[in-house]
């Protein structure tokens, strides 16, 4: 693929726009909470749109597309029964706790809901995961660059992460925050014309249909069994493991989209926050994994003249992966390609820029402030946030070379992140609804989780896959790989679930009186009577759902 | 800086000019639209729009 002169000048432009706004920024940052929770001063719409942003990576917009070609519109269940209900429930439900304890990270929470080990445990997790993640994703675009345009894997990856590192260092959280909104545009005005263009060329949604199988225009009909659809998962499994348990974990609890809403400038805006940004999240199946369907359309059943979008894969299939860049170079001319690439380059930061403020609050206010370095002045914590964007940065890019070098650490890595990250919900859940939630349990709950997903993984096989480690046993053989990530999540909650309140029940609660404002029971409800309806994060909640049940109808 | 409104109506339109600019004497046809004119057309209004509300809220709330 060749850029012409006009997508240099759309991308150069846009690198520039990212750090002029970390320059105009830079004086809004005086004390820490500036810089760590943007001063919680961000209106709804703005935290709505960067909550839905910074997961907005560009292995979400690659990957759903990748998913899309692979499995078609089963996967839609990533949104219409995981994520969509997810952050209703953290708007309406969970909220009210992150907000009102005016904790300033999750971990934090953790910290006054239970006690010190449980935050530790989370917060060292998390820091971990999230510097990790970054590197991992800068990789991932330094590649597809190289695949795509020819740039050098090296430059993409230290210019990306200087760009982040400076808009990030001078404007803080709110630099980021400013900067999704930013992303989110250009990503939906640079996806939309590429479904536009796309369905006009297979005839529409009924010509795309008749393109390919009809598993993958369907989300519903074929998942009563694992072997009736490509996914391999049943639908106990996908609603259970994917909706119930993954998706919570993530939307729930994970501190990159929670600092977000956190950054809120009163409560019901925080509310809100998880629920203004259901609304586009809901329509993103239809950027984000129709170019996929579209892609193994035009490559099952190419129009005359045309060679098929899908590239073989070496080791037989296709290289799903490829669907969206092949889409970008089979549909946009020179103009509408800058805007195309700079939408890629868009999800790459925003991705990149949401791990890094995340880890900044993190090991800033729940590593060093907590074991390493108390009661220093405010101006020491915000120079060490400031000097941890460094750091984190330098982490990332390192670990992006690690995954250069050995090709299965990325793999690895994901596969001991969804370890930690799939018991989370159990958790909260107990922590904030049942008031006889121990430190303790919560500890060893958790504990117990993560222990649980990894036996699972050990014990269990996948047909036809070949495993990253050594197994102890194959005491059961899952159609996918898909379906034992489900079913290990599924294991891993309850057991986090069941261990958590048998240690509740045999440890001492904490005081009632030590629980206001983190508990359910022991906090007074917010009282939004007397606002409109669309300021009412219940009643936006349930127009939300009954969308996106419709949705789930329409596509049934 | 007051309003994010302002900034991102500035750049999305500016795309816009230079899509409508680049249709306009290439003329490349993707599927027989001329995709660079009619999408830098959207994004000039949106920019617009978006520059015209932030407009017309300075002086009331900040961003």
């Amino acid at each position: 693929m060749h850029l012409a002169a006009v997508d240099l000048l759309i991308i150069a432009t846009y690198v520039g726009f990212v750090l002029a706004i970390g320059v105009m920024l830079k004086d809004r940052v005086a004390h820490s909470a500036d810089f760590f929770l943007a001063g919680r001063s961000i209106p709804a719409w703005v935290a709505g749109l960067a909550f839905l942003s910074a997961n907005l990576g560009a292995q979400e917009v690659v990957g759903m597309a990748a998913s899309g070609a692979k499995y078609g519109m089963l996967t839609s269940h990533f949104y219409w029964v995981g994520a969509i209900p997810a952050m209703v429930f953290v708007g309406v439900f969970m909220m009210p706790f992150y907000y009102g304890s005016r904790a300033r990270s999750v971990p934090e929470y953790l910290k006054l809901r239970f006690d010190e080990k449980t935050r530790a445990f989370n917060a060292l997790t998390f820091a971990v995961m999230t510097v990790f993640s970054s590197g991992i994703s800068m990789y991932a675009m330094g590649a597809l660059l190289r695949l795509l345009l020819g740039w050098n894997i090296h430059a993409s990856i230290i210019v990306s992460a200087v760009v982040v590192l400076a808009y990030i260092a001078l404007g803080g959280l709110r630099s980021a925050i400013y900067n999704e909104v930013v992303q989110f545009f250009l990503i939906v005005f640079g996806f939309v014309p590429l479904v536009w263009l796309g369905l006009r060329d297979v005839g529409g949604w009924s010509g795309l249909a008749a393109r390919v199988p009809d598993t993958y225009v369907r989300s519903w009909h074929y998942i009563g069994s694992a072997d009736a659809n490509p996914m391999g998962i049943e639908w106990f499994g996908m609603v259970m493991g994917l909706g119930f348990v993954l998706s919570f974990g993530y939307w729930c609890t994970d501190f990159l989209v929670v600092q977000r809403a956190m950054a809120a400038d009163s409560m019901s805006a925080a509310r809100r926050t998880p629920l203004i940004a259901a609304v586009p999240k809901m329509l993103f199946p239809f950027i984000v994994i129709l170019p996929g369907i579209i892609a193994l359309g035009l490559t099952l059943k190419p129009n005359p003249g045309a060679a098929a979008i899908l590239p073989q894969a070496s080791g037989g299939g296709y290289d799903y992966n490829m669907a969206l860049p092949m889409m970008l170079g089979r549909y946009y001319p020179p103009g509408l390609l800058g805007l195309g690439i700079t939408a890629l380059l868009a999800s790459f930061m925003s991705g990149m820029a949401g791990n890094v403020t995340a880890f900044n609050t993190v090991w800033t206010y729940d590593i060093y402030q907590s074991y390493l370095v108390r009661g220093a002045s405010d101006a020491h914590y915000l120079r060490i946030g400031r000097a941890t964007t460094v750091v984190g940065i330098a982490i990332s890019v390192a670990t992006a070379y690690a995954a250069m070098r050995f090709n299965n650490i990325m793999d690895m890595l994901q596969l001991v992140f969804s370890f930690v990250n799939a018991p989370l919900f159990a958790t909260f859940l107990l922590g904030m609804f049942w008031r006889r939630t121990s430190g303790d349990g919560a500890f060893f709950g958790l504990l117990a989780g993560t222990l649980a997903a990894a036996l699972h993984y050990e014990l269990t096989a996948v047909a036809g896959g070949a495993s990253l480690v050594g197994k102890l046993a194959d005491l059961h053989t899952y159609p996918s790989d898909m379906a034992q990530n489900f079913w290990g999540a599924i294991w891993a909650w309850s057991a986090c679930f069941a261990i958590t309140i048998v240690v509740s029940l045999l440890t001492r609660p904490r005081p009632a009186t030590e629980l206001t404002g983190l508990v359910y029971s022991l906090t007074p409800r917010i009282a939004d009577r007397q606002m409109a309806w669309y300021a009412r994060p219940a009643a936006v909640g349930i127009v939300v759902l009954a969308l996106t049940l419709i949705l789930n109808v329409v596509f049934w | 800086m007051t309003d994010l409104r302002l900034p991102l109506g500035l750049l999305l339109a500016f795309y816009g000019v230079i899509l409508i600019a680049t249709g306009a004497t290439a003329g490349t046809l993707v599927v027989g639209i001329n995709i660079n004119l009619w999408w830098g057309g959207v994004l000039l209004i949106f920019g617009a729009a978006m520059m015209i509300l932030a407009r017309r809220a300075s002086g009331g709330t900040q961003l």
